[in-house]
Formats: structure tokens, C-alpha cells, sequence
């Protein structure tokens, strides 16, 4: 008899036990993010994730034109918050998916000032998104095998043969065709098919000089491991998180500029869960969410609120080049916007560049 | 009677068919209905951001008028073609030893040493060659340390680095069937060519190279589907200096979601292991003849 009560109560504690795990497991809501890498840091997620109890559930892509297929490909509801390339933004809100934010709880007086581009951003009053980071594709480098006044001109990395051998370029298509298309003088903003051909030539000799091409990862090992002592693409999100190992990683901005790179972030119109998907938006835009950003595990970049700063370390900041950006933010350009036609022969022209 | 033993007939019909079900099952979930699927896809167009169903044959001629396409499955083939004729010959001398020069108490042990570096992740494993081959790797400082070389020689990101990548790998698939060949020989062939005069390279050469063939083909062929359907070996040690079919089917969906040019691709890669596979079969079944 006594058994089959201790049996009946350990049954009974199982099965509670199970349904209020169930429970549990009901309670806790799902956020579905689509994002670039550095989102995925456990340490930039999980605050958030405790504090709402909610999974969040990321999905990562690279250039807005797979983000928006996947987007097209998706049920309406999928998805809750878009992680997007600031020029992009335009795209996003004329296609409808995105909702409008309110205005006044974000932290857009907080924002570097040319972050906050209220002309990508809005539309008829509305705020459909804001700026979360932003860095730079430009020039990596190894400082003490590579003379930094050399990469003062772009032009070295296909007018010369000097670090044929040494260079990686960072596989993705926008900021390096973009890079070029600024060392050749032209505008990224204005970039047509008639420009492609002098780009994918002059891609071609940086090709002939480069030793691999590769994406984050196998592109910042190769610099790190002294593989090739030149990234073009790169900046200081390549560099920043391997300073404190190796202070002779370094990055330029030529004097013809560079690319600026900004993400933006904002919730999808079809989200059934607005609210979560706001307060995860204004915890990435608080002062530690975006200094867990701007040092993420998968790159680092600047964050977009200046107010990340009081948050931040003094390495931190020196490996960001916090003080210099008033400068850098003057001598760069935005990433070039193709619509889908020119963003196609932009992939093509890149493919062909891989397979050259 | 008659009624009776036709119900005997469809009883023993039905029998063996509940037994493959699962597995038919299985394959027709799995295999058949996403190829029509993939079948259907590759008929349909991209437009802009937009999947539109359609009939057209578009994707596939993108393969012929695209240059870069085309080249891939050159490289493919080029790159497939090489670490299969260099895992047949460093497989065989391997698994020749272990068959025969190894006591067969320490074959088995044998065996398990030459798969043992294969227990860790395939992705880690392309990552450590590719660190091995670095200019400052543990291969470049060799050479530089005895004086073979005054410079790193260019190994890693390259063709090369693919090539010994795979071969790394599929060495160790052929020397496994290569060796179940080897052993399931009679020791008698041997010794029958031996009683006629043959020496050791002729028995080699004129009987057990032949009986082996079998066991070589099947590892060949194995090696041929595995290695020209690989995306991560080229992607990680190739530095993306040459494009190959996986490379170009993942750029198609990853970076364009182009679902439809992917399926294609995908379909003309799998054409190309089918004539693989006729050939290798027909090959085998008349050497076997």
C-alpha cells in the first residue's frame, strides 16, 4: 500500500511537474528576427530574452536582395523584426513591410547626427526604421608589412603588382564594387549598368592581385594569421576586435573615401507581435544593447547611439576610432542602392569576378 | 481450388511489399517528391524579388550563355577527375599493406587508425587544413626549415588546397573498399600465377589488379558523387579563386534566393553523376563478365 502511494505521488509530481514545464513553455513567446551575424551573439541576446521571457529566433542573410526574397517567399507573420542596410530602407517601406515605430520613444536625438536619415527613414511623417550601426568597407592592413601611405591611394590595389599575392577581398559584392566604383570618381548613389564594365575591369585587376576572397570569417583569418597583409572591403570591423591581440592590424580611409556602411532596424507591418518586436528594437537602440552590438562576436562596428559611449571601454572606443568619426563620416559615401535589375548584373559582374 | 490458390498467390505477393513499404516510403518522401519539386522549380522564373510559376527553360540555358556557370562545371569535373585518379593511387598501396603485409589480428586496428582522423567534424577539419597550408602553416615551415624552399609556397586558397582537402578524405573511402576487395581474394590466384612463373609484379599487374577493379570502380564512383557535390572543401580551401557547381548553386540561393536557377544547377549537376554512374556500371559489370 505504501508503494503504490509513493508510486501515486511520484506520478503525480511528474506529471505537475511536466504540465507546468508545458506552461512554461506556453508562457514563453517566440520573436522571429531576420539579421545580419552580428545580431546572433548570445551576449547581445539573451538580456533581452530574460527580461521578456522570449525566444528569439534569428535568421541571417547576406545583401537585402536574398533578405527580401526570403521575405517574399515567407508567409505574412513569419516575421517580426528586419535587420536592413540603411540605403535599403526606401525599398522596404515602398514594398509595404514595415511598420510604422513610435517616434517618440526611440532615441533618434541621441543618434550621430548623419545617422539618422530621416530621407531613408520616413515616410509621410511616419518612422519606419532607424539606424542601429554603422562602420566602413575600406582598407585593412597589416601595418608592419604594408606601408600605410601606400593605401592612401586606393588605386594601389590594381595599378601596381607591389602587394600582388597579399591582398584578400571581402566577398560581398555592394561595398567592394562600391569602393571601386568611388575610386574611379563616380557616385555611388548614381551608380547605372553603364557604369559596370569599367568596375568589373578594374575589379578583374584587384582579382589579379588578390590571393583569396572570402567572407568574414576565412577574410579576417587570413588577415590575422598573416596569410595576406591587405583586405579590401575591410575597416574597422575586421580590425577593431583583433586590435587588443594584434595592435599592427589597421584600417584607412584612402583620399578618395570610402563606403559607409549603416544598418537599420525596424518591425515587420505583418508582425503579430508589434510590441515585442518594438521593445526588442529600443533595447538594440538602448545604450548597452548598442554597446553589445557595436562589439559583437561576429564583427564590430560603431554603434549608431552616440550615447553607447558612456557604456563603452576606452579600448573599445580607440579600436572604433570613436573620436575620429566627424571625419570619416565627411569622407565616405553610402552603399551603392541597386533596384533589382542593376542589383542582378551587380551579382553577375561579381560572379564573374570570382570565376576570373 | 482455383479461387483458393489465387488468394495463396496474392498472400505471398503482398508479404515482401509490407517489408519495402518503409523504405519505399522513405525514398518517395524524400527523395522523390522534392526532386519533382526541384524539377517543378526549375521551370518557374525569378522576377524582380518574386518566385513566378511559369514553364520555361530559361534557367537551363542560363548554364550555357553564362559563361561562369559553364566554367564551374569545368572546374568540377577538372577538380573531381584529379582527386579521384590521386585517392585510387594512394588508397591502394595503403589498403594493399594493411591487406596484406599487416597481421590479420592487427588489420582490424589497422582499419580503425586510418579512419580514426575522420571522428572529428568535416567543416573543422577543411578549417585545419587550411591552417596547415598558410604560408606560416606547419607544411610551409617544413620546407623552409630543411631548405626545399626560400619562399612560402602558395598553398592554401587555392586548387591545390582543394585538391588535398578531398583527397585527404576520400583516401580513406577507397582504401576501406579497396581493402574489402582485397581480402575476400584467394590466396590460391596467387599461387596458381606464381606455379605458371609470374613474378610478384606480373601477379600484381595481370590478376590481382584486375580482381580489384570491383572494389576500386565502386570506391571511384563513391568518391566522384561525394567530391562534385561538396560545397564546403572548395568553399573553405579554394579562397574562392575558382567557382565550382556547389559554390555556384549556394551563391544562387544564399545571395539571390534564386530558387529556380538554383534547381536547375542542381539538375544539371545531377544529370552529369547519372552519366558518371551509367559509365561506372557498365564499366564494373564488364570487367566482372
Amino acid at each position: 500500500m505504501t508503494d503504490r502511494i509513493r508510486t501515486l505521488k511520484l506520478t503525480s509530481a511528474l506529471v505537475l511537474g511536466t504540465l507546468a514545464m508545458s506552461q512554461q513553455a506556453l508562457a514563453t513567446e517566440e520573436l522571429n528576427a531576420l539579421v545580419w551575424c552580428d545580431h546572433t551573439d548570445p551576449a547581445l541576446i539573451e538580456p533581452f530574452e530574460k527580461k521578456f521571457d522570449v525566444k528569439v529566433n534569428l535568421k541571417e542573410y547576406e545583401g537585402t536582395g536574398a533578405a527580401l526574397a526570403i521575405v517574399e517567399q515567407s508567409q505574412p507573420g513569419d516575421w517580426d523584426v528586419f535587420v536592413i542596410d540603411g540605403v535599403d530602407v526606401p525599398r522596404a517601406i515602398e514594398a509595404d513591410l514595415l511598420a510604422p515605430l513610435p517616434a517618440d520613444e526611440l532615441p533618434t536625438d541621441d543618434l550621430f547626427p548623419a545617422l539618422v536619415m530621416p530621407e531613408n527613414h520616413t515616410k509621410d511623417g511616419e518612422v519606419y526604421a532607424i539606424s542601429e550601426k554603422f562602420g566602413y568597407n575600406t582598407i585593412s592592413f597589416n601595418k608592419a608589412k604594408v606601408d600605410p601611405a601606400d593605401l592612401n591611394d586606393m588605386s594601389v590595389l590594381w595599378s601596381s603588382d607591389k602587394y600582388k599575392g597579399k591582398i584578400a577581398i571581402y566577398d560581398y559584392y555592394l561595398p567592394v564594387m562600391g569602393m571601386v566604383a568611388v575610386g574611379l570618381g563616380k557616385e555611388t548613389s548614381g551608380l547605372t549598368s553603364d557604369d559596370l564594365p569599367a568596375i568589373k575591369e578594374t575589379l578583374f585587376k584587384v582579382k589579379d592581385n588578390a590571393k583569396l576572397v572570402g567572407e568574414v570569417v576565412s577574410s579576417q583569418t587570413a588577415l590575422a594569421t598573416g596569410e595576406v597583409d591587405i583586405l579590401v572591403g575591410g575597416g574597422e570591423w575586421v580590425t577593431a576586435g583583433l586590435s587588443a591581440d594584434n595592435p599592427d592590424l589597421d584600417w584607412v580611409l584612402p583620399k578618395q573615401g570610402g563606403m559607409r556602411w549603416s544598418q537599420s532596424i525596424g518591425v515587420f507591418k505583418d508582425s503579430g507581435k508589434k510590441e515585442l518586436a518594438t521593445e526588442f528594437v529600443k533595447y538594440i537602440l538602448s545604450p548597452e544593447g548598442q554597446a553589445k552590438l557595436a562589439t559583437s562576436s561576429c564583427y564590430w562596428a560603431m554603434p549608431a547611439n552616440a550615447k553607447a559611449g558612456s557604456v563603452l571601454s576606452d579600448q573599445q572606443k580607440t579600436a572604433l576610432r570613436w573620436d575620429d568619426q566627424e571625419a570619416y563620416i565627411a569622407n565616405s559615401q553610402l552603399y551603392p542602392a541597386p533596384d533589382a535589375e542593376l542589383d542582378a548584373e551587380m551579382q553577375d559582374a561579381w560572379t564573374e569576378m570570382l570565376q576570373h | 481450388m482455383k479461387m483458393a490458390g489465387g488468394a495463396q498467390s496474392r498472400r505471398i505477393d503482398l508479404g515482401p511489399w509490407a517489408f519495402v513499404a518503409p523504405a519505399l516510403l522513405w525514398t518517395l518522401a524524400f527523395f522523390v517528391v522534392p526532386f519533382l519539386v526541384m524539377v517543378v522549380v526549375s521551370l518557374w522564373e525569378r522576377v524582380g524579388t518574386k518566385l513566378v510559376a511559369s514553364w520555361t527553360f530559361a534557367n537551363y540555358l542560363k548554364f550555357f550563355e553564362r559563361g561562369h556557370f559553364f566554367e564551374a562545371m569545368i572546374n568540377s569535373l577538372e577538380v573531381t577527375a584529379i582527386v579521384t585518379l590521386l585517392s585510387i593511387l594512394l588508397a591502394y598501396p595503403f589498403a594493399w599493406i594493411i591487406a596484406e603485409k599487416v597481421p590479420q589480428r592487427w588489420q582490424r586496428i589497422a582499419l580503425v587508425l586510418a579512419i580514426l582522423p575522420f571522428w572529428t567534424s568535416y567543416v573543422v577539419r577543411s578549417y585545419s587544413w587550411l591552417l596547415v597550408l598558410a604560408n606560416n602553416g606547419v607544411v610551409n615551415q617544413a620546407l623552409l626549415g630543411i631548405g626545399l624552399v626560400d619562399e612560402p609556397l602558395d598553398l592554401a586558397n587555392s586548387r591545390t588546397a582543394t585538391v588535398i582537402g578531398f583527397v585527404h578524405f576520400f583516401v580513406m573511402l577507397l582504401t576501406l573498399t579497396i581493402y574489402a576487395n582485397l581480402v575476400q581474394l584467394s590466396p590460391n590466384y596467387r599461387k596458381a600465377a606464381a606455379d605458371l612463373g609470374a613474378g610478384p609484379f606480373r601477379i600484381f599487374w595481370h590478376v590481382i589488379l584486375p580482381l580489384t577493379l570491383p572494389g576500386i570502380m565502386v570506391g571511384a564512383f563513391l568518391t566522384f558523387v561525394l567530391c562534385i557535390g561538396d560545397y564546403i572543401t572548395p568553399q573553405v580551401l579554394g579562397g574562392n579563386n575558382e567557382l565550382l557547381m556547389p559554390q555556384v548553386i549556394m551563391l544562387q540561393i544564399g545571395r539571390r534566393a534564386d530558387f529556380p536557377t538554383a534547381s536547375a544547377l542542381a539538375i544539371l549537376l545531377m544529370i552529369v553523376v547519372t552519366v558518371a554512374y551509367l559509365g561506372f556500371a557498365r564499366w564494373i559489370r564488364l570487367e566482372r563478365a
